[in-house]
Order: C-alpha cells, then structure tokens, then sequence
C-alpha cells in the first residue's frame, strides 16, 4: 500500500509531474483578481476568503485528470487492477496522494496569498482551519470525477462539469467558515458541516470510485 | 398476475406504449389547454401582484416536475443497478433532458415572474439557487452519457453518477439553505404553498400540474422507445458486422 | 491445476466474440493462443485476467495466482528501469528485482529513466515485471511485440524457467518459441456465432 503512495508522490515530484502546477495557477489566480475588481483594498478584504476558497478549488480541479488518465494510458491501471490491492484501497491512496501533492501545498500557500488581497487578520485561522478540513474532499470528490471520465479520450472539460456540481456543498461551507472567520462571527457551524463533508466523502465516496474504475476497465 | 418486470422486456415496452401514449398524450394537450386557458383568462388578478401572478400555472408545475424527473431517473437507475433491466438504464436517458427543459422552464418563468415582484431577475434565494444547481447536475449526466460510446458502460456510469449527484444535491440544498438563509421575500414565495393559494388559483393549477406530469410521461415514453430502436439498430450493426 | 475455463463466452463492448471455450492448464503447461487480429484472444485474456466478466460460463483460478501483461507496459517514463520494477515487485509478491533485471539482461539499465529506453528495452522491462510478480500463471498479451532475435530467446528462456518452477502460461503470441511444454489453441473454432448476442439484445432483435 505504502508503495503506490510513495511512487505517486515520486512521480509528481520528478519532471513533468505537475508539481506546483496548481501552486502556480493559484497564484496568478489570486494575482488576476485585483486587476478584474479594481485597487479597492477595502473590497478585496470583504472577498479575499471567497476568492481564496474558489481560487484553491480550481487549482485542485486542474490537477484532477492525472489521478487516473496517465495510469489509464500507460497500462498501470490494469495491472494495479489485477493486483493484491483493493480497488477502494487504491483510489483511496491515489487521493491520499492528490491531496499531499495539490490541497496540502495550497493550504499552506494560502496565508501568504491572502496578505496579497488585504484579509483580516481574524480571518487566517478559520481560512487556514476550513481550506485544511476541506481540502480532503475536494480531492476524495475528484477521484470520483476522474474515475469516472478515465474511458473519455480528453475528458478533461467533461470532467469539470461533473466535478463541479458536486464541490457546491463543500465549498459553500468551507468559504461561508472562512468569510464568518474574517467578519469576526461564529464560525464553528460551517466549520463542523465542512468536516463531516470531508469524513462522509472519506469514507463512503472510494466505494463510489473503485466501482466506477471497474466498469471503465472493462 | 403478470409481473411488473414484464415492461422491461424491450419489444413488450414498445408494444405497451404505443397503446398507450396516444391517450396519454391528448389526455396532457387537453389538461393543458385548459389548465392554462382557465388559469390566464377565468382567473381573477391577485390584489398585490397583478396579472404577473399567473406565470404560477407555468412556473409551478415546472419546478415539481424538475425535481420529479431527477427523482425518476434515480429510481431507474436503481433499476438497472440491481436488476440490470436495459429499458430502465434507457428510460432514465430519456428523462434527463426532458427534466433539464423543465429546470429551465422554471427558472426562466422565475426570473420573469421575479422581475415585476423583487424588482430584479434573479436573486440568490436558496430555492433558486438550489434550481440552478440541479440544472449542472442535469448537464453533467447529459454530458456524460453522451460521452461514452460503450451503452452499458455508459448505463453503470451514469447510474453511479446519479446517485452520487442525489445525495450531493440533497447535500446542496442543506448548504444552500444554511448560506443563505431567510433573505428571500417570504411573501411571494409562499404562494407555493398550497395552503397560502385561494381555491380561485388552486383548481387551475392542479389541472395545469396533471397536464405537466402527463406531458413528461408521454415524452419519457415517446423517447425511450426512440432510445430503445436505437439501440436496437446499434445492435443490428454490430451483428452485422460480425458476419 | 493453475487455471480452468469452462464453457467460457466473453465478450467485447456487449457483444460475444468467443463462445463455448474449455481448457485446463496444469502446472509446468504453457498454453498457447493463435487466433486472426480481432479474434477475441486479448478479450479472452482480460477475461482470465478478472477484468472484466465472462459472458457465460467460468475461469477457476486460486486467489492472487494470475499476473496479466498486456499491450501496455505500465512503465512510468519519470521512474527508473529499476525504480519501475522495485514498485511492482513491492504491490506484487516482493520478488527479486536483481535476479528479474539479469533474467532480461537490464543490469547495465538500472538507473537510466524509463522514458529513456527503447520500445524493446521496455518491453524487456515490462516482461521482467512478471518475475517479481512471483505468480504462478502467467497471462501474456503478445508478448514478444518489438523484441529482437536475442531478446525473444531470453524471453522464452524466462518462461521456460517458470515452467519449470512449476509455473503457468497462457500467451497469445505468433512469434515460435519451441517450448516443448507448450499446447496451441486455435480460437479461431470458438468464434461465437452472429446469434449469440447477450440476453437484451435478443430480446430486441
């Protein structure tokens, strides 16, 4: 089990494995918001948990279609299929695996972007707690999106549409935390229906994904 | 007694509907026409909002049956997972878009009855929000259907789509009523509610919903037996082309 | 006995493309296909392979006994040759990467990325996996696809020693390997006939 973990983290870490990708992308989304809204330094710390919220989101979707599609086409995914592992177990780690190469490092990215877009200074905790305790879903979410368009040649865009329907719940929660963080309210109601989205997902989703693999592999 | 399951025999499906469809169809043009004719034109005005009151006879009857379709199409996927019944995995095809037409209709007669009520076409209301959620959720399972060449392929993952997608939109609607909640002007939007409607609109609009269902049914049938001869001829070619 | 099938029917994308197949391999036995393009042997060896199901009939195989290797290597290009194998071996039974790189002449390659390798050094490398897989029946998907004179000699004398471990081998291949141990299927008689669609499609027709 800890193999594929570990060979997953080395593929992204090595060339060509897309590692700071979604840093990256999350960093110019942030960049790209003051330029659309205007200099208004006030606005932006009224929005900055929200465009946090949506800008970690999207840079976690964008990494999505590697989950699967380069096992898919390389014939891994056979061979891991017909292997001493569980299916759920396996989709469980490729998540496990997503989440340490993209959610975790934007999580830990996000403070230093939210200087950039003035966020009050109550509101870093409850980001940095919502974007730690939602960031699992997304990717557990996603597993279940890719697997279901690794059959679909260039199924990236289809994937987005099927992904993010079902990141609304999660975000909602996550961002309504951190915007209740920043505005110095009660965040503790949207923070608890965050985690148990997380830990729902967590648990039930990979039955889910593994059972949607099957099917693609057949 | 026959089985219900018999109906999911492809060529009794198709005989049974076509006996069927003809009825159900005049039955929903005439509950229609005078469902619609009788809430536009025997009606009275309502004392606060005017003449706009009566796109209820279309808005209404809409949303129940977005939401109805999706609810059809969850329990015919459950069909195909547990009994693998194809008519079933091609019945819940067939009502996807007819339910995101519906979505659409409701949102759209919505934002128009909105408009001269709230002053604005849209608002964030967690009922309209929750509408426009289930219209992507709807997109989504178009999308993948059609994407996938394979039939049963595409029938398992869809299916699985679609119980996913109910428990997230469920989920959504939980979250959408904890974002945003009590914004929306309580008074226009309980003339949803039954017991809010003066029997002078009620009648009219039961009459209106019935056509709505019936119209869905006759469409649900009409294109599952399209879906089911083209699966037929796919079946064919492939025989075909097998020798 | 490794691997049976009885009275298996498989099938592609619903439709069957074999039908009515029994065979029976022992330990020690190689088994091999032979059978026109588009016959169904590749259809027949995922079957085996569990990844998808049969039609009708059955495969009786004991649990975590089969090892499959088909058109596609499943070697990463970001990894090393032996970086590649040590991960396999790892999920698999923890067979010996050392010995599976020498069986296939790869020593010299071990730390050269596999993007790096020729489409017969990866295939070589592809082939060694099923050594650390450490399985007893071998499933292989023509195996011997861009391996030169030289190679296809070490490739049959791989299988030739799993034989004689008292391995297994199923291998759809055209390519003769002279194992004595070896009986030849012809799928070509089993090819399923343009009626036997599966159970919805016959009741549409």
């Amino acid at each position: 089990m800890k193999a594929i973990l570990i060979r997953d983290l080395r593929l992204a870490m090595r060339a060509g494995g897309g590692f700071g990708l979604g840093l990256a992308f999350f960093l110019i989304v942030v960049v790209l918001v003051p330029f659309a809204v205007g200099p208004r330094a006030d606005l932006h710390s009224v929005i900055a948990s929200g465009i946090l919220w949506l800008g970690a989101l999207l840079a976690c979707l964008l990494s999505l279609d590697r989950i699967f599609a380069l096992d898919h086409e390389d014939g891994s995914l056979d061979l891991l299929a017909t292997a001493p592992l569980p299916l759920e177990a396996l989709v469980s780690l490729k998540a496990l695996a997503h989440w340490l190469t993209t959610g975790l490092p934007l999580v830990l990215a996000a403070p230093f972007l939210a200087v950039l877009l003035n966020l009050p200074v109550a509101g870093y905790a409850p980001l940095l707690i919502s974007l730690a305790l939602g960031t699992p879903a997304l990717s557990v979410i996603g597993t279940f999106g890719a697997a279901l368009t690794v059959g679909v040649k260039r199924g990236g865009l289809l994937m987005s549409l099927l992904v993010l329907p079902l990141y609304v719940p999660t975000l909602i929660f996550g961002a309504e935390a951190a915007r209740r963080g920043a505005e110095g309210l009660e965040y503790a109601p949207p923070l608890a229906m965050l985690a148990g989205i997380t830990c729902g997902t967590i648990a039930l989703l990979p039955f889910a994904s593994a059972a949607v693999v099957r099917v693609n592999l057949r | 007694m026959a089985s219900l399951w018999e109906y999911a025999n492809p060529r009794k499906f198709i005989a049974t509907s076509d006996r069927v469809l003809p009825w159900v169809g005049t039955m929903a043009v005439f509950c229609l026409v005078v469902g619609l004719v009788w809430g536009f034109f025997f009606t009275p005005e309502d004392y606060r909002q005017g003449a706009s009151v009566k796109i209820i006879y279309l808005h209404v009857p809409a949303a129940l049956m977005a939401i109805n379709a999706w609810l059809m199409m969850l329990v015919a996927s459950l069909v195909w997972i547990v009994r693998r019944h194809h008519v079933s995995a091609l019945a819940a095809r067939a009502a996807a878009p007819v339910g995101a037409v519906m979505t659409i209709i409701a949102l759209a007669t919505g934002a128009l009855w909105g408009q001269p009520i709230w002053g604005t076409w849209w608002v964030w209301d967690p009922r309209l929000t929750s509408f426009l959620i289930l219209l992507l959720f709807y997109l989504g399972y178009i999308a993948l259907w059609a994407a996938i060449e394979n039939d049963d392929t595409a029938a398992d993952l869809t299916s699985v789509l679609c119980l996913v997608g109910s428990v997230f939109a469920l989920l959504s609607r939980y979250a959408v009523l904890f974002w945003n909640q009590g914004l929306h002007q309580g008074a226009s939007l309980s003339l949803d509610k039954k017991e809010n409607v003066d029997n002078v609109f009620y009648l009219p609009l039961l009459v209106c919903i019935a056509g709505f269902v019936l119209l869905f049914v006759a469409l649900v049938l009409l294109r599952t037996q399209t879906e089911i001869r083209a699966r037929r001829m796919r079946a064919l070619l492939a025989r075909e082309r097998m020798g | 006995m490794s691997l049976s099938a009885h009275n298996l029917s498989v099938s592609r994308g619903g439709i069957a493309v074999l039908e009515g197949l029994n065979f029976t391999l022992s330990p020690g036995r190689a088994l091999i296909l032979r059978g026109p393009n588009g016959s169904g042997k590749t259809t027949l060896l995922r079957t085996l392979a569990g990844l998808q199901r049969p039609l009708r009939g059955s495969v009786t195989a004991g649990a975590e006994t089969l090892v499959y290797a088909g058109h596609a290597d499943g070697i990463k290009s970001a990894l090393t040759a032996q970086e590649n194998l040590r991960f396999w071996s790892d999920i698999f039974g923890g067979g010996d990467v050392d010995a599976a790189m020498a069986a296939y002449e790869l020593e010299g390659l071990a730390d050269r990325p596999a993007g790096a390798l020729s489409a017969g050094q990866k295939r070589r490398l592809g082939l060694a996996r099923l050594i650390v897989a450490k399985r007893l029946v071998w499933l292989l998907d023509e195996p011997t696809v861009s391996l030169d004179t030289h190679a296809t000699g070490l490739f049959a004398a791989a299988v030739r020693a799993h034989l004689g471990a008292g391995g297994a081998a199923i291998m759809a291949t055209h390519i003769e390997l002279r194992l004595e141990e070896a009986e030849t299927l012809d799928v070509g008689p089993f090819k399923a006939r343009a009626t036997a669609l599966d159970r919805f499609d016959e009741a549409f027709l």
